[in-house]
């Protein structure tokens, strides 16, 4: 293929651009302490290039950085709420303020969690900090993830990047389930027992993991200290370590960044980190933190005071997870009961558990690990990719991704089929048998929906191109016509609808070899070239130089005696320009 | 370097693209038909750029900004010595609310938000909104530079001998294959016991109780049931009375609960459809487990008027007159029935223990 943007960087950047070489002159020589660490480290040259290192802005990047911060603000308060947790499940009689508790046998660690609670002061504060952080977290690393997939930004020479992504979002709910396990209360106790269930679900070993992960017999005393080392040990470790590597590709690469004027596939166009960087992402962690810390002073988040130990008889109506684990609840409230069935030899197989919890999740981010690595076979497209795709410029992309959405939005949903039900005076049956069937219909429908919304938002950048953006000016005419004045569009605005490419679908190019035998490599590659197709069929192609010249050849043909700015307000009367343009979108096909 | 295609483009069956020569369109000159990229747009300046009143402007407002943390700072460091802990007040909105959390909070946060919105204020306004360039390159090394990496790797087997001494070579491999196995075993091995067996009994089991039957006893209360107190529609939370061996040995007291728990419910024995289920229960009192069969939630729902027991976790939905069977739901089996009697003093026991395992369903189960 091609490579436009390779071959062609923007040709005229401003004369008076900085480039990231310029030396300062004004340099003083490195001295006192800095000079002291440099003899020793010898770091000023690997400080300087860092600090020159350029990042583009977009609203968009900062989804990831809250992810970031977010999970530093957890890491902060985690290790202050370490000095008072207790993670162990010995029973003591509860005896600090909460009056309503008083005397009762309580384990150690939900004992110690009221104490944070209510004896340590401030600790209230942090704990909160410490949870709604968590969920802060894992709901930025989710609109991180969203947007690189949708941009674009996944693909070479970033698949790995977006695997280690895929691992640390897999992580991050581990994590998150782990540590609200911890208080032993009877809302997380019952998602312990849930898991508990899921694990011995799991055919010939289940039995035998269940004994192993709680040390015997459920509950017994050992799940929450090994836990605890899970949460605040073994997965903080490999998040650290991923998220480091995770940073350390990006700055490798250097960050990807949105078409626009004078950017290409060979810069990076923003401002440096030193200054307005260091300013602008160092206090956007400062607004973050206090946004945090603002939310866990106002509002309550987890009171396990209120739902008490855990304890394996009581009920517990509107039982929930914290909503990242949600989706699987969901596929468990759908999967119907009958899919359980005892096989020869009297093996009871849990095909209505297993595969909505503990196959559940490796299989869904198995597929979006993957999912780069499918897209650059599909395209054949080896070539690497700095500038982001609009989402319109991928409409099967974008559609893949809302059906996916859509799908993990069903079983989100579906785990809180109870609510819904009570909060909308529905049956919970009606809406379990809807639910169930949205699973299947409503991502092939989002995926079509959203093609459509693609393709016609690409035609309607091709429409502007063309004919230019609507002024609001009314133009009367004397013979009493109205036409509003369309105004051409700028070089500026105009590259952006213009710069993507947009790959045809590949063919095989012949089936058969010039002997006349069929070719091994055709029928290799059929399935390739049916996905291509797939992907690629209806494409609308950005407007070409002489498109746009076409249009406005055509527009000046019968209103050559106009002068020059009506012809654009005109074009929609004659039947001509219009359809010409429509024609145009045809011949792309 | 070229990982570009799976086939090469000019075999016969190979994948090519609709119009032979790519995605770009060539015009009649041969040049690529695509608008250039017009080059970077003029720099907009900011008020602060050229107006020094403005630029004075937004270092008082980041000045403030940064003011106002130290202040919130400053007043944390107060209320946390001089609010008391069991303070509350009601906060417009949102309820009573810990007067202790939200002024710590609410200062804490205002000082940490201040400096984030001061430095980012201080980064929009005065410091340099030119845009840098900086120039990319490709990703990948050298074809030199890989032709050195590959020589250091083979030049450094060679000179370890690894080639010429297989012997080494395998043995090697060997051992890093097998030493990692003691490491998993251990962990893997001494996690817990494996009794599953366990998994099929319950201390409803008569043999807990040297052989005799069982009471069936209030939860969390530990007293016994007389038939006359279950009135029609009433619902028990029962435990047995072996349970307080655990209580007062003060261990394993989850573990049993945990399978033992029965639920205690007495209807219109007309409205029993099934001989066994009405057999096993006493004028219309029927105990059933209350560990649902899906995964393990307490079934504690009951619904009066459709004798319908709903688990509050995934909805499985048991009908008690049809001997629990599952009507709707995720739960694939009904729950089983604890065989209830009245004993010489009137209180209701459990001549036997569940003819099956209660709880969620497993690979063993039925063996």
């Amino acid at each position: 293929m091609t490579t436009i943007n390779e071959n062609r960087p923007a040709q005229g950047l401003r004369a008076d651009d900085r480039r990231d070489e310029e030396v300062h002159d004004s340099t003083k020589p490195l001295g006192g302490i800095a000079g002291w660490v440099d003899d020793r480290v010898g770091a000023a040259k690997g400080v300087s290039f860092l600090l020159k290192k350029v990042f583009p802005d977009h609203w968009s990047f900062m989804l990831g950085e809250i992810a970031m911060y977010s999970m530093i603000v957890c890491l902060l308060t985690g290790a202050f709420l370490t000095f008072w947790f207790v993670p162990s499940q010995t029973l003591v009689p509860y005896d600090g303020s909460y009056i309503p508790l008083q005397g009762i046998m309580v384990s150690d660690a939900y004992r110690s969690t009221l104490d944070i609670s209510f004896d340590i002061r401030g600790g209230l504060l942090i704990r909160q900090i410490h949870h709604w952080g968590a969920l802060i977290f894992i709901v930025s690393v989710f609109a991180h993830m969203a947007r690189v997939f949708f941009t674009g930004a996944f693909r070479k020479p970033r698949e790995i990047n977006w695997v280690f992504g895929t691992i640390l979002s897999m992580l991050a709910c581990i994590e998150g389930f782990a540590g609200y396990s911890l208080p032993d209360d009877l809302l997380s106790g019952t998602g312990i027992r849930a898991m508990n269930g899921f694990v011995q679900s799991v055919p010939v070993i289940g039995s035998y993991m269940s004994y192993f992960i709680f040390g015997g017999a459920f509950p017994g005393e050992a799940i929450v200290p090994r836990l605890y080392s899970v949460h605040i040990l073994l997965i903080p470790a490999i998040l650290i370590g991923l998220f480091t590597a995770h940073i350390l590709l990006v700055f490798v690469h250097k960050h990807t960044q949105y078409p626009g004027p004078g950017r290409t596939n060979n810069n990076v166009v923003g401002y440096p980190l030193m200054p307005v960087y260091i300013a602008k992402a160092g206090g956007f962690f400062f607004m973050v933190f206090g946004v945090i810390t603002l939310i866990s002073a106002l509002f309550t988040i987890n009171p396990i005071w209120a739902y008490g130990p855990y304890d394996p008889s009581p009920v517990t109506a509107g039982s929930q997870p914290d909503w990242y684990m949600g989706f699987a609840d969901g596929a468990l409230r759908l999967l119907p009961g009958w899919l359980e069935f005892v096989s020869w030899g009297d093996f009871t197989w849990s095909m209505n558990i297993f595969p909505g919890s503990i196959l559940l999740l490796p299989i869904m981010w198995g597929i979006i690990g993957a999912y780069p690595f499918v897209e650059s076979w599909v395209t054949g497209d080896k070539r690497e990719h700095h500038l982001l795709d609009r989402p319109r410029n991928a409409p099967t992309r974008t559609a893949i991704g809302v059906a996916g959405i859509t799908m993990y939005l069903v079983l989100f949903f579906a785990a809180g089929n109870d609510l819904i039900a009570i909060k909308l005076h529905l049956s919970i049956n009606d809406i379990t048998m809807a639910l169930r069937t949205l699973f299947f219909v409503g991502p092939p429908i989002a995926f079509w929906i959203t093609k459509r919304i693609c393709l016609s938002l690409q035609r309607a950048d091709r429409q502007k191109v063309l004919h230019g953006r609507e002024t609001g000016t009314i133009w009367r005419y004397p013979d009493g016509r109205f036409e509003e004045i369309h105004a051409p569009l700028t070089p500026n605005e105009r590259w952006p609808l213009v710069q993507h490419e947009v790959p045809e679908p590949l063919q095989i190019s012949a089936q058969k070899d010039e002997n006349g035998v069929d070719s091994p490599i055709a029928r290799k590659e059929r399935l390739r070239a049916k996905l291509s197709h797939f992907y690629f069929v209806d494409r609308v192609g950005p407007v070409t130089p002489s498109e746009l010249e076409a249009a406005h050849h055509a527009h000046d043909e019968p209103h050559a005696a106009l002068p020059a700015g009506e012809h654009e307000a005109l074009e929609s009367t004659g039947a001509g320009a219009e359809r010409e343009s429509i024609k145009a979108d045809k011949r792309l096909d | 370097m070229n990982d570009n295609e799976t086939t090469a483009p000019g075999e016969s069956g190979a994948l090519v693209s609709a119009t032979q020569g790519g995605v770009v369109e060539q015009s009649q000159a041969g040049a690529v038909d695509r608008f250039d990229n017009p080059g970077l747009p003029p720099h907009v300046h900011r008020l602060a750029d050229d107006d020094e009143l403005a630029a004075k402007r937004a270092e008082r407002q980041v000045a403030t900004m940064f003011g106002l943390s130290m202040l919130g700072a400053l007043v944390f460091l107060v209320a946390y010595f001089v609010v008391p802990d069991e303070a509350t007040f009601y906060f417009p909105g949102i309820g009573i609310a810990s007067t202790q959390n939200v002024v710590l909070g609410v200062s804490l946060g205002i000082s940490i938000l201040m400096i984030g919105l001061g430095a980012v204020h201080w980064a929009k306004t005065l410091m340099p909104d030119t845009e840098v360039v900086e120039e990319r390159h490709l990703q990948a090394s050298s074809p030199a530079d890989r032709a050195k990496a590959v020589a250091a790797v083979s030049k450094g087997g060679e000179a370890a001998q690894l080639p010429r001494r297989p012997l080494i070579k395998y043995t090697l491999g060997g051992a890093l294959g097998l030493f990692a196995l003691p490491l998993g075993l251990q962990v893997a091995g001494s996690l817990g016991p494996t009794d599953v067996e366990q998994l099929k009994t319950t201390i409803w089991d008569p043999a807990y109780n040297d052989g005799k039957p069982i009471r069936l006893m209030r939860d969390p209360e530990m007293t016994p049931i007389k038939l006359e107190d279950v009135t029609n529609g009433s619902v028990f939370h029962v435990m047995p009375e072996t349970l307080q061996k655990f209580i007062d040995d003060g261990k394993h007291v989850l573990e049993a609960k945990a399978k033992a728990a029965v639920i205690l419910i007495r209807l219109d024995p007309e409205l029993i459809k099934v001989q066994k289920a009405r057999d096993w229960g006493v004028d219309g009192t029927v105990a059933y487990s209350k560990i649902c069969t899906h995964v393990g939630c307490a079934v504690g729902l009951y619904e009066q008027q459709t004798h319908h027991l709903l688990c509050p976790c995934h909805q499985s939905t048991f009908d008690l007159t049809e001997d629990c069977n599952v009507i709707f739901g995720p739960a694939k089996r009904p729950l089983p029935q604890l065989k209830i009697q009245v004993d010489d003093a009137g209180y209701l026991v459990a001549p036997q223990g569940f003819d099956q395992p209660v709880g969620p369903s497993f690979w063993e189960r039925l063996r």
